[in-house]
């Protein structure tokens, strides 16, 4: 690099500019966090989703599946999963339930994971409220998440 | 070696390649059981494995910058190290500490562990890359505190160079940041947003920093080139760095129900991210092609190069594929995240914590300078072998994204996952074969360090 530009002016840079944009993402953060109750349904954070949010996180379900496109991809989808399932949550149950414990021979299978009743009904209202978060563009694109 | 203390680096190295062997056996293991589905189940589940995987990682990858610091530090700072001690003891309470979380991930159902652990009191667990018990991270925050007193103590009573304050910011920022891992509200959108503080503000933000000052280090060693020109790069890169990163965080926030105006700032800023990653890349060839000398061990000048080559491949090009917005919202959460993942931890990370153990290890082993040049074939087959199958790990998982995002998310008639997972069968088994030959070259690189021989001299 050439001579005119020296090693101070870099450091300048370096710490004048990541001080600045460090602030200015803390400004961002700041109108986010005030603007998401029109987005994030928190409205409807009830006792039961907290509960069905913690049997989601107790049960590693991120591990193979993703939730709002983010966790793992060896799994489906679960962010829109109480759309897909006809907007049901006994669906979402009675799927969760009925997982064999020996897994299907020669495929993927979820475990099964004896859960009380409920935290199969916290759960599944987890994800209903999930799926009711307003996502940019209703983001996934379509059904199949 | 110049200094006693700098010793203390070597049980970190050798447990961070440890780490390392098991990392990719899971991976292994992930693999097949994406083409053969009940393979171990349901003794090992694929999000059981998965977390061993990513966890043993990120484990390693510590253990590395630990090390790397406790190398690297006495030296610049032309001083012992303030407490060897200290530094054994944080590593055997680590590795104690990790070694029973994984243990805990296979022995037990992770609802157990849960329990065991006490989660329902702070509740932590069971998000991706933070599975740890809440207890764990507690463990991590007082090693990290531990091992940051300890460079920052040698740091203050020794010469300071641009090398040291860099590492040091880095390694605070990554303490600092890993506090976000205990929040962990009711409000899933408020929960995925400050776990991004964790995860993307590490890897694309403080980590960089750690990862500039290691190639610095080791490139003024095995180059020569005068340490004001090196250091100049350094801000440059970093500056860069983190005046890109910062606000890239926003191309995480495009779908997760946060504001939309995240879309253009973290499209915009996101795109700059390669960068930094370009300037490493002419940074590295350039003090290379300035050098002074030629250090007798050319491994690590491989790896150097290696690294910068590989992490703006993987986190630069590969980053900048699917992070606009318009184009993420096809591909947001597919394989082409996990190929992208793959390249971005082992161009930057991977290869970066080689380097320093390549250079590094030869003289904690009692050597001049350098290897034999049987050990360092070995070792220079084993680069190959690694890059060149994370290579193709990488394109056959892009195959494999671009075919999902076609067929589940692009076409007139989308498909269901499962359906879509079995149409794209034959490039996870690409993958998993790539996966093999990584894993062959890995072993080479264990044997390398086996191979005797006479030290090379350097050339006059």
């Amino acid at each position: 690099m050439s001579q005119t530009f020296t090693k101070s002016m870099a450091r300048n840079i370096f710490y004048g500019g990541s001080v600045f944009f460090f602030l200015l993402f803390l400004a961002l953060t700041f109108d986010s966090m005030s603007g998401l109750p029109e987005r994030d349904n928190s409205g409807n954070i009830t006792e039961q989703v907290a509960r069905g949010k913690m049997v989601w996180e107790q049960n590693d379900c991120i591990g193979c599946h993703t939730l709002l496109g983010e966790g793992a991809y060896f799994a489906p989808e679960l962010g829109n999963v109480y759309t897909r399932y006809g907007n049901s949550t006994e669906a979402i149950k009675g799927f969760i339930k009925s997982r064999p414990k020996d897994g299907i021979p020669g495929r993927r299978s979820m475990p099964q994971f004896n859960l009380s009743d409920e935290d199969l009904d916290a759960v599944a209202e987890f994800l209903k409220y999930t799926s009711e978060i307003n996502t940019a563009k209703n983001w996934p694109p379509n059904i199949q998440g | 070696m110049k200094y006693q203390s700098q010793a203390v680096a070597k049980p970190y190295f050798i447990a961070a390649i440890g780490l390392f062997v098991g990392q990719i056996l899971f991976g292994i293991i992930l693999g097949l059981q994406y083409v053969i589905g009940d393979f171990l189940f349901p003794e090992i589940p694929f999000n059981v494995a998965r977390m061993v995987h990513t966890n043993l990682l990120i484990v390693w990858l510590l253990f590395g910058f630990m090390g790397a610091s406790y190398y690297l530090v006495p030296e610049e700072s032309e001083t012992e190290l303030f407490s060897p001690k200290l530094a054994l003891l944080t590593f055997w309470i680590f590795l104690v500490a990790g070694a029973l979380t994984i243990l805990g991930y296979l022995l037990v159902p992770y609802a157990t562990l849960a329990q065991m652990t006490g989660n329902d009191l702070l509740p932590t667990m069971g998000r991706e890359f933070l599975e740890q018990p809440t207890i764990t991270k507690i463990g991590i925050v007082i090693v990290a505190l531990a091992f940051i007193f300890n460079i920052g103590m040698t740091v203050l009573k020794g010469r300071k160079t641009v090398i040291t304050l860099v590492l040091l910011l880095g390694l605070v920022g990554l303490a600092v940041f890993f506090l976000f891992s205990f929040y962990n509200p009711d409000n899933l959108v408020k929960d995925k947003f400050y776990w991004w503080w964790v995860v993307h503000l590490w890897v694309e933000g403080v980590w960089e920093l750690i990862l500039g000052s290691i190639l610095a280090f080791v490139l003024i060693k095995t180059t020569g080139v005068d340490r004001e020109v090196i250091e100049k790069w350094l801000y440059v890169i970093i500056a860069l760095a983190l005046i890109t990163g910062i606000i890239g965080t926003g191309h995480h926030y495009f779908w997760i129900g946060t504001p939309e105006y995240w879309q253009w700032w973290g499209s915009i800023f996101s795109a700059l991210e390669p960068l930094p990653f370009f300037m490493m890349t002419v940074f590295a060839f350039n003090m290379v092609n300035q050098r002074r000398r030629n250090h007798p061990n050319q491994a690590t000048v491989l790896w150097a190069m290696g690294t910068a080559v590989m992490a703006f491949l993987g986190a630069g090009v590969w980053g900048f594929m699917h992070t606009l917005a318009p184009i993420n919202y096809y591909t947001h959460g597919t394989q082409i995240t996990a190929a992208h993942g793959h390249m971005a931890f082992y161009g930057a990370y991977v290869m970066i914590v080689l380097t320093i153990i390549s250079y590094a290890m030869p003289m904690l082993r009692g050597r001049e300078a350098a290897n034999s040049r049987k050990s360092q074939v070995v070792e220079m087959w084993s680069f190959w072998l690694m890059t060149v199958s994370m290579v193709f790990i990488t394109l056959f998982l892009t195959g494999a994204g671009v075919l999902q995002t076609y067929l589940q998310r692009y076409s007139d008639n989308p498909l269901p996952f499962m359906e879509v997972q079995d149409k794209i069968q034959l490039f996870y088994w690409m993958r998993e074969a790539a996966g093999l030959v990584f894993l062959i070259g890995l072993v080479l690189y264990l044997i390398s360090f086996f191979v005797g021989g006479d030290e090379v001299q350097e050339a006059a």
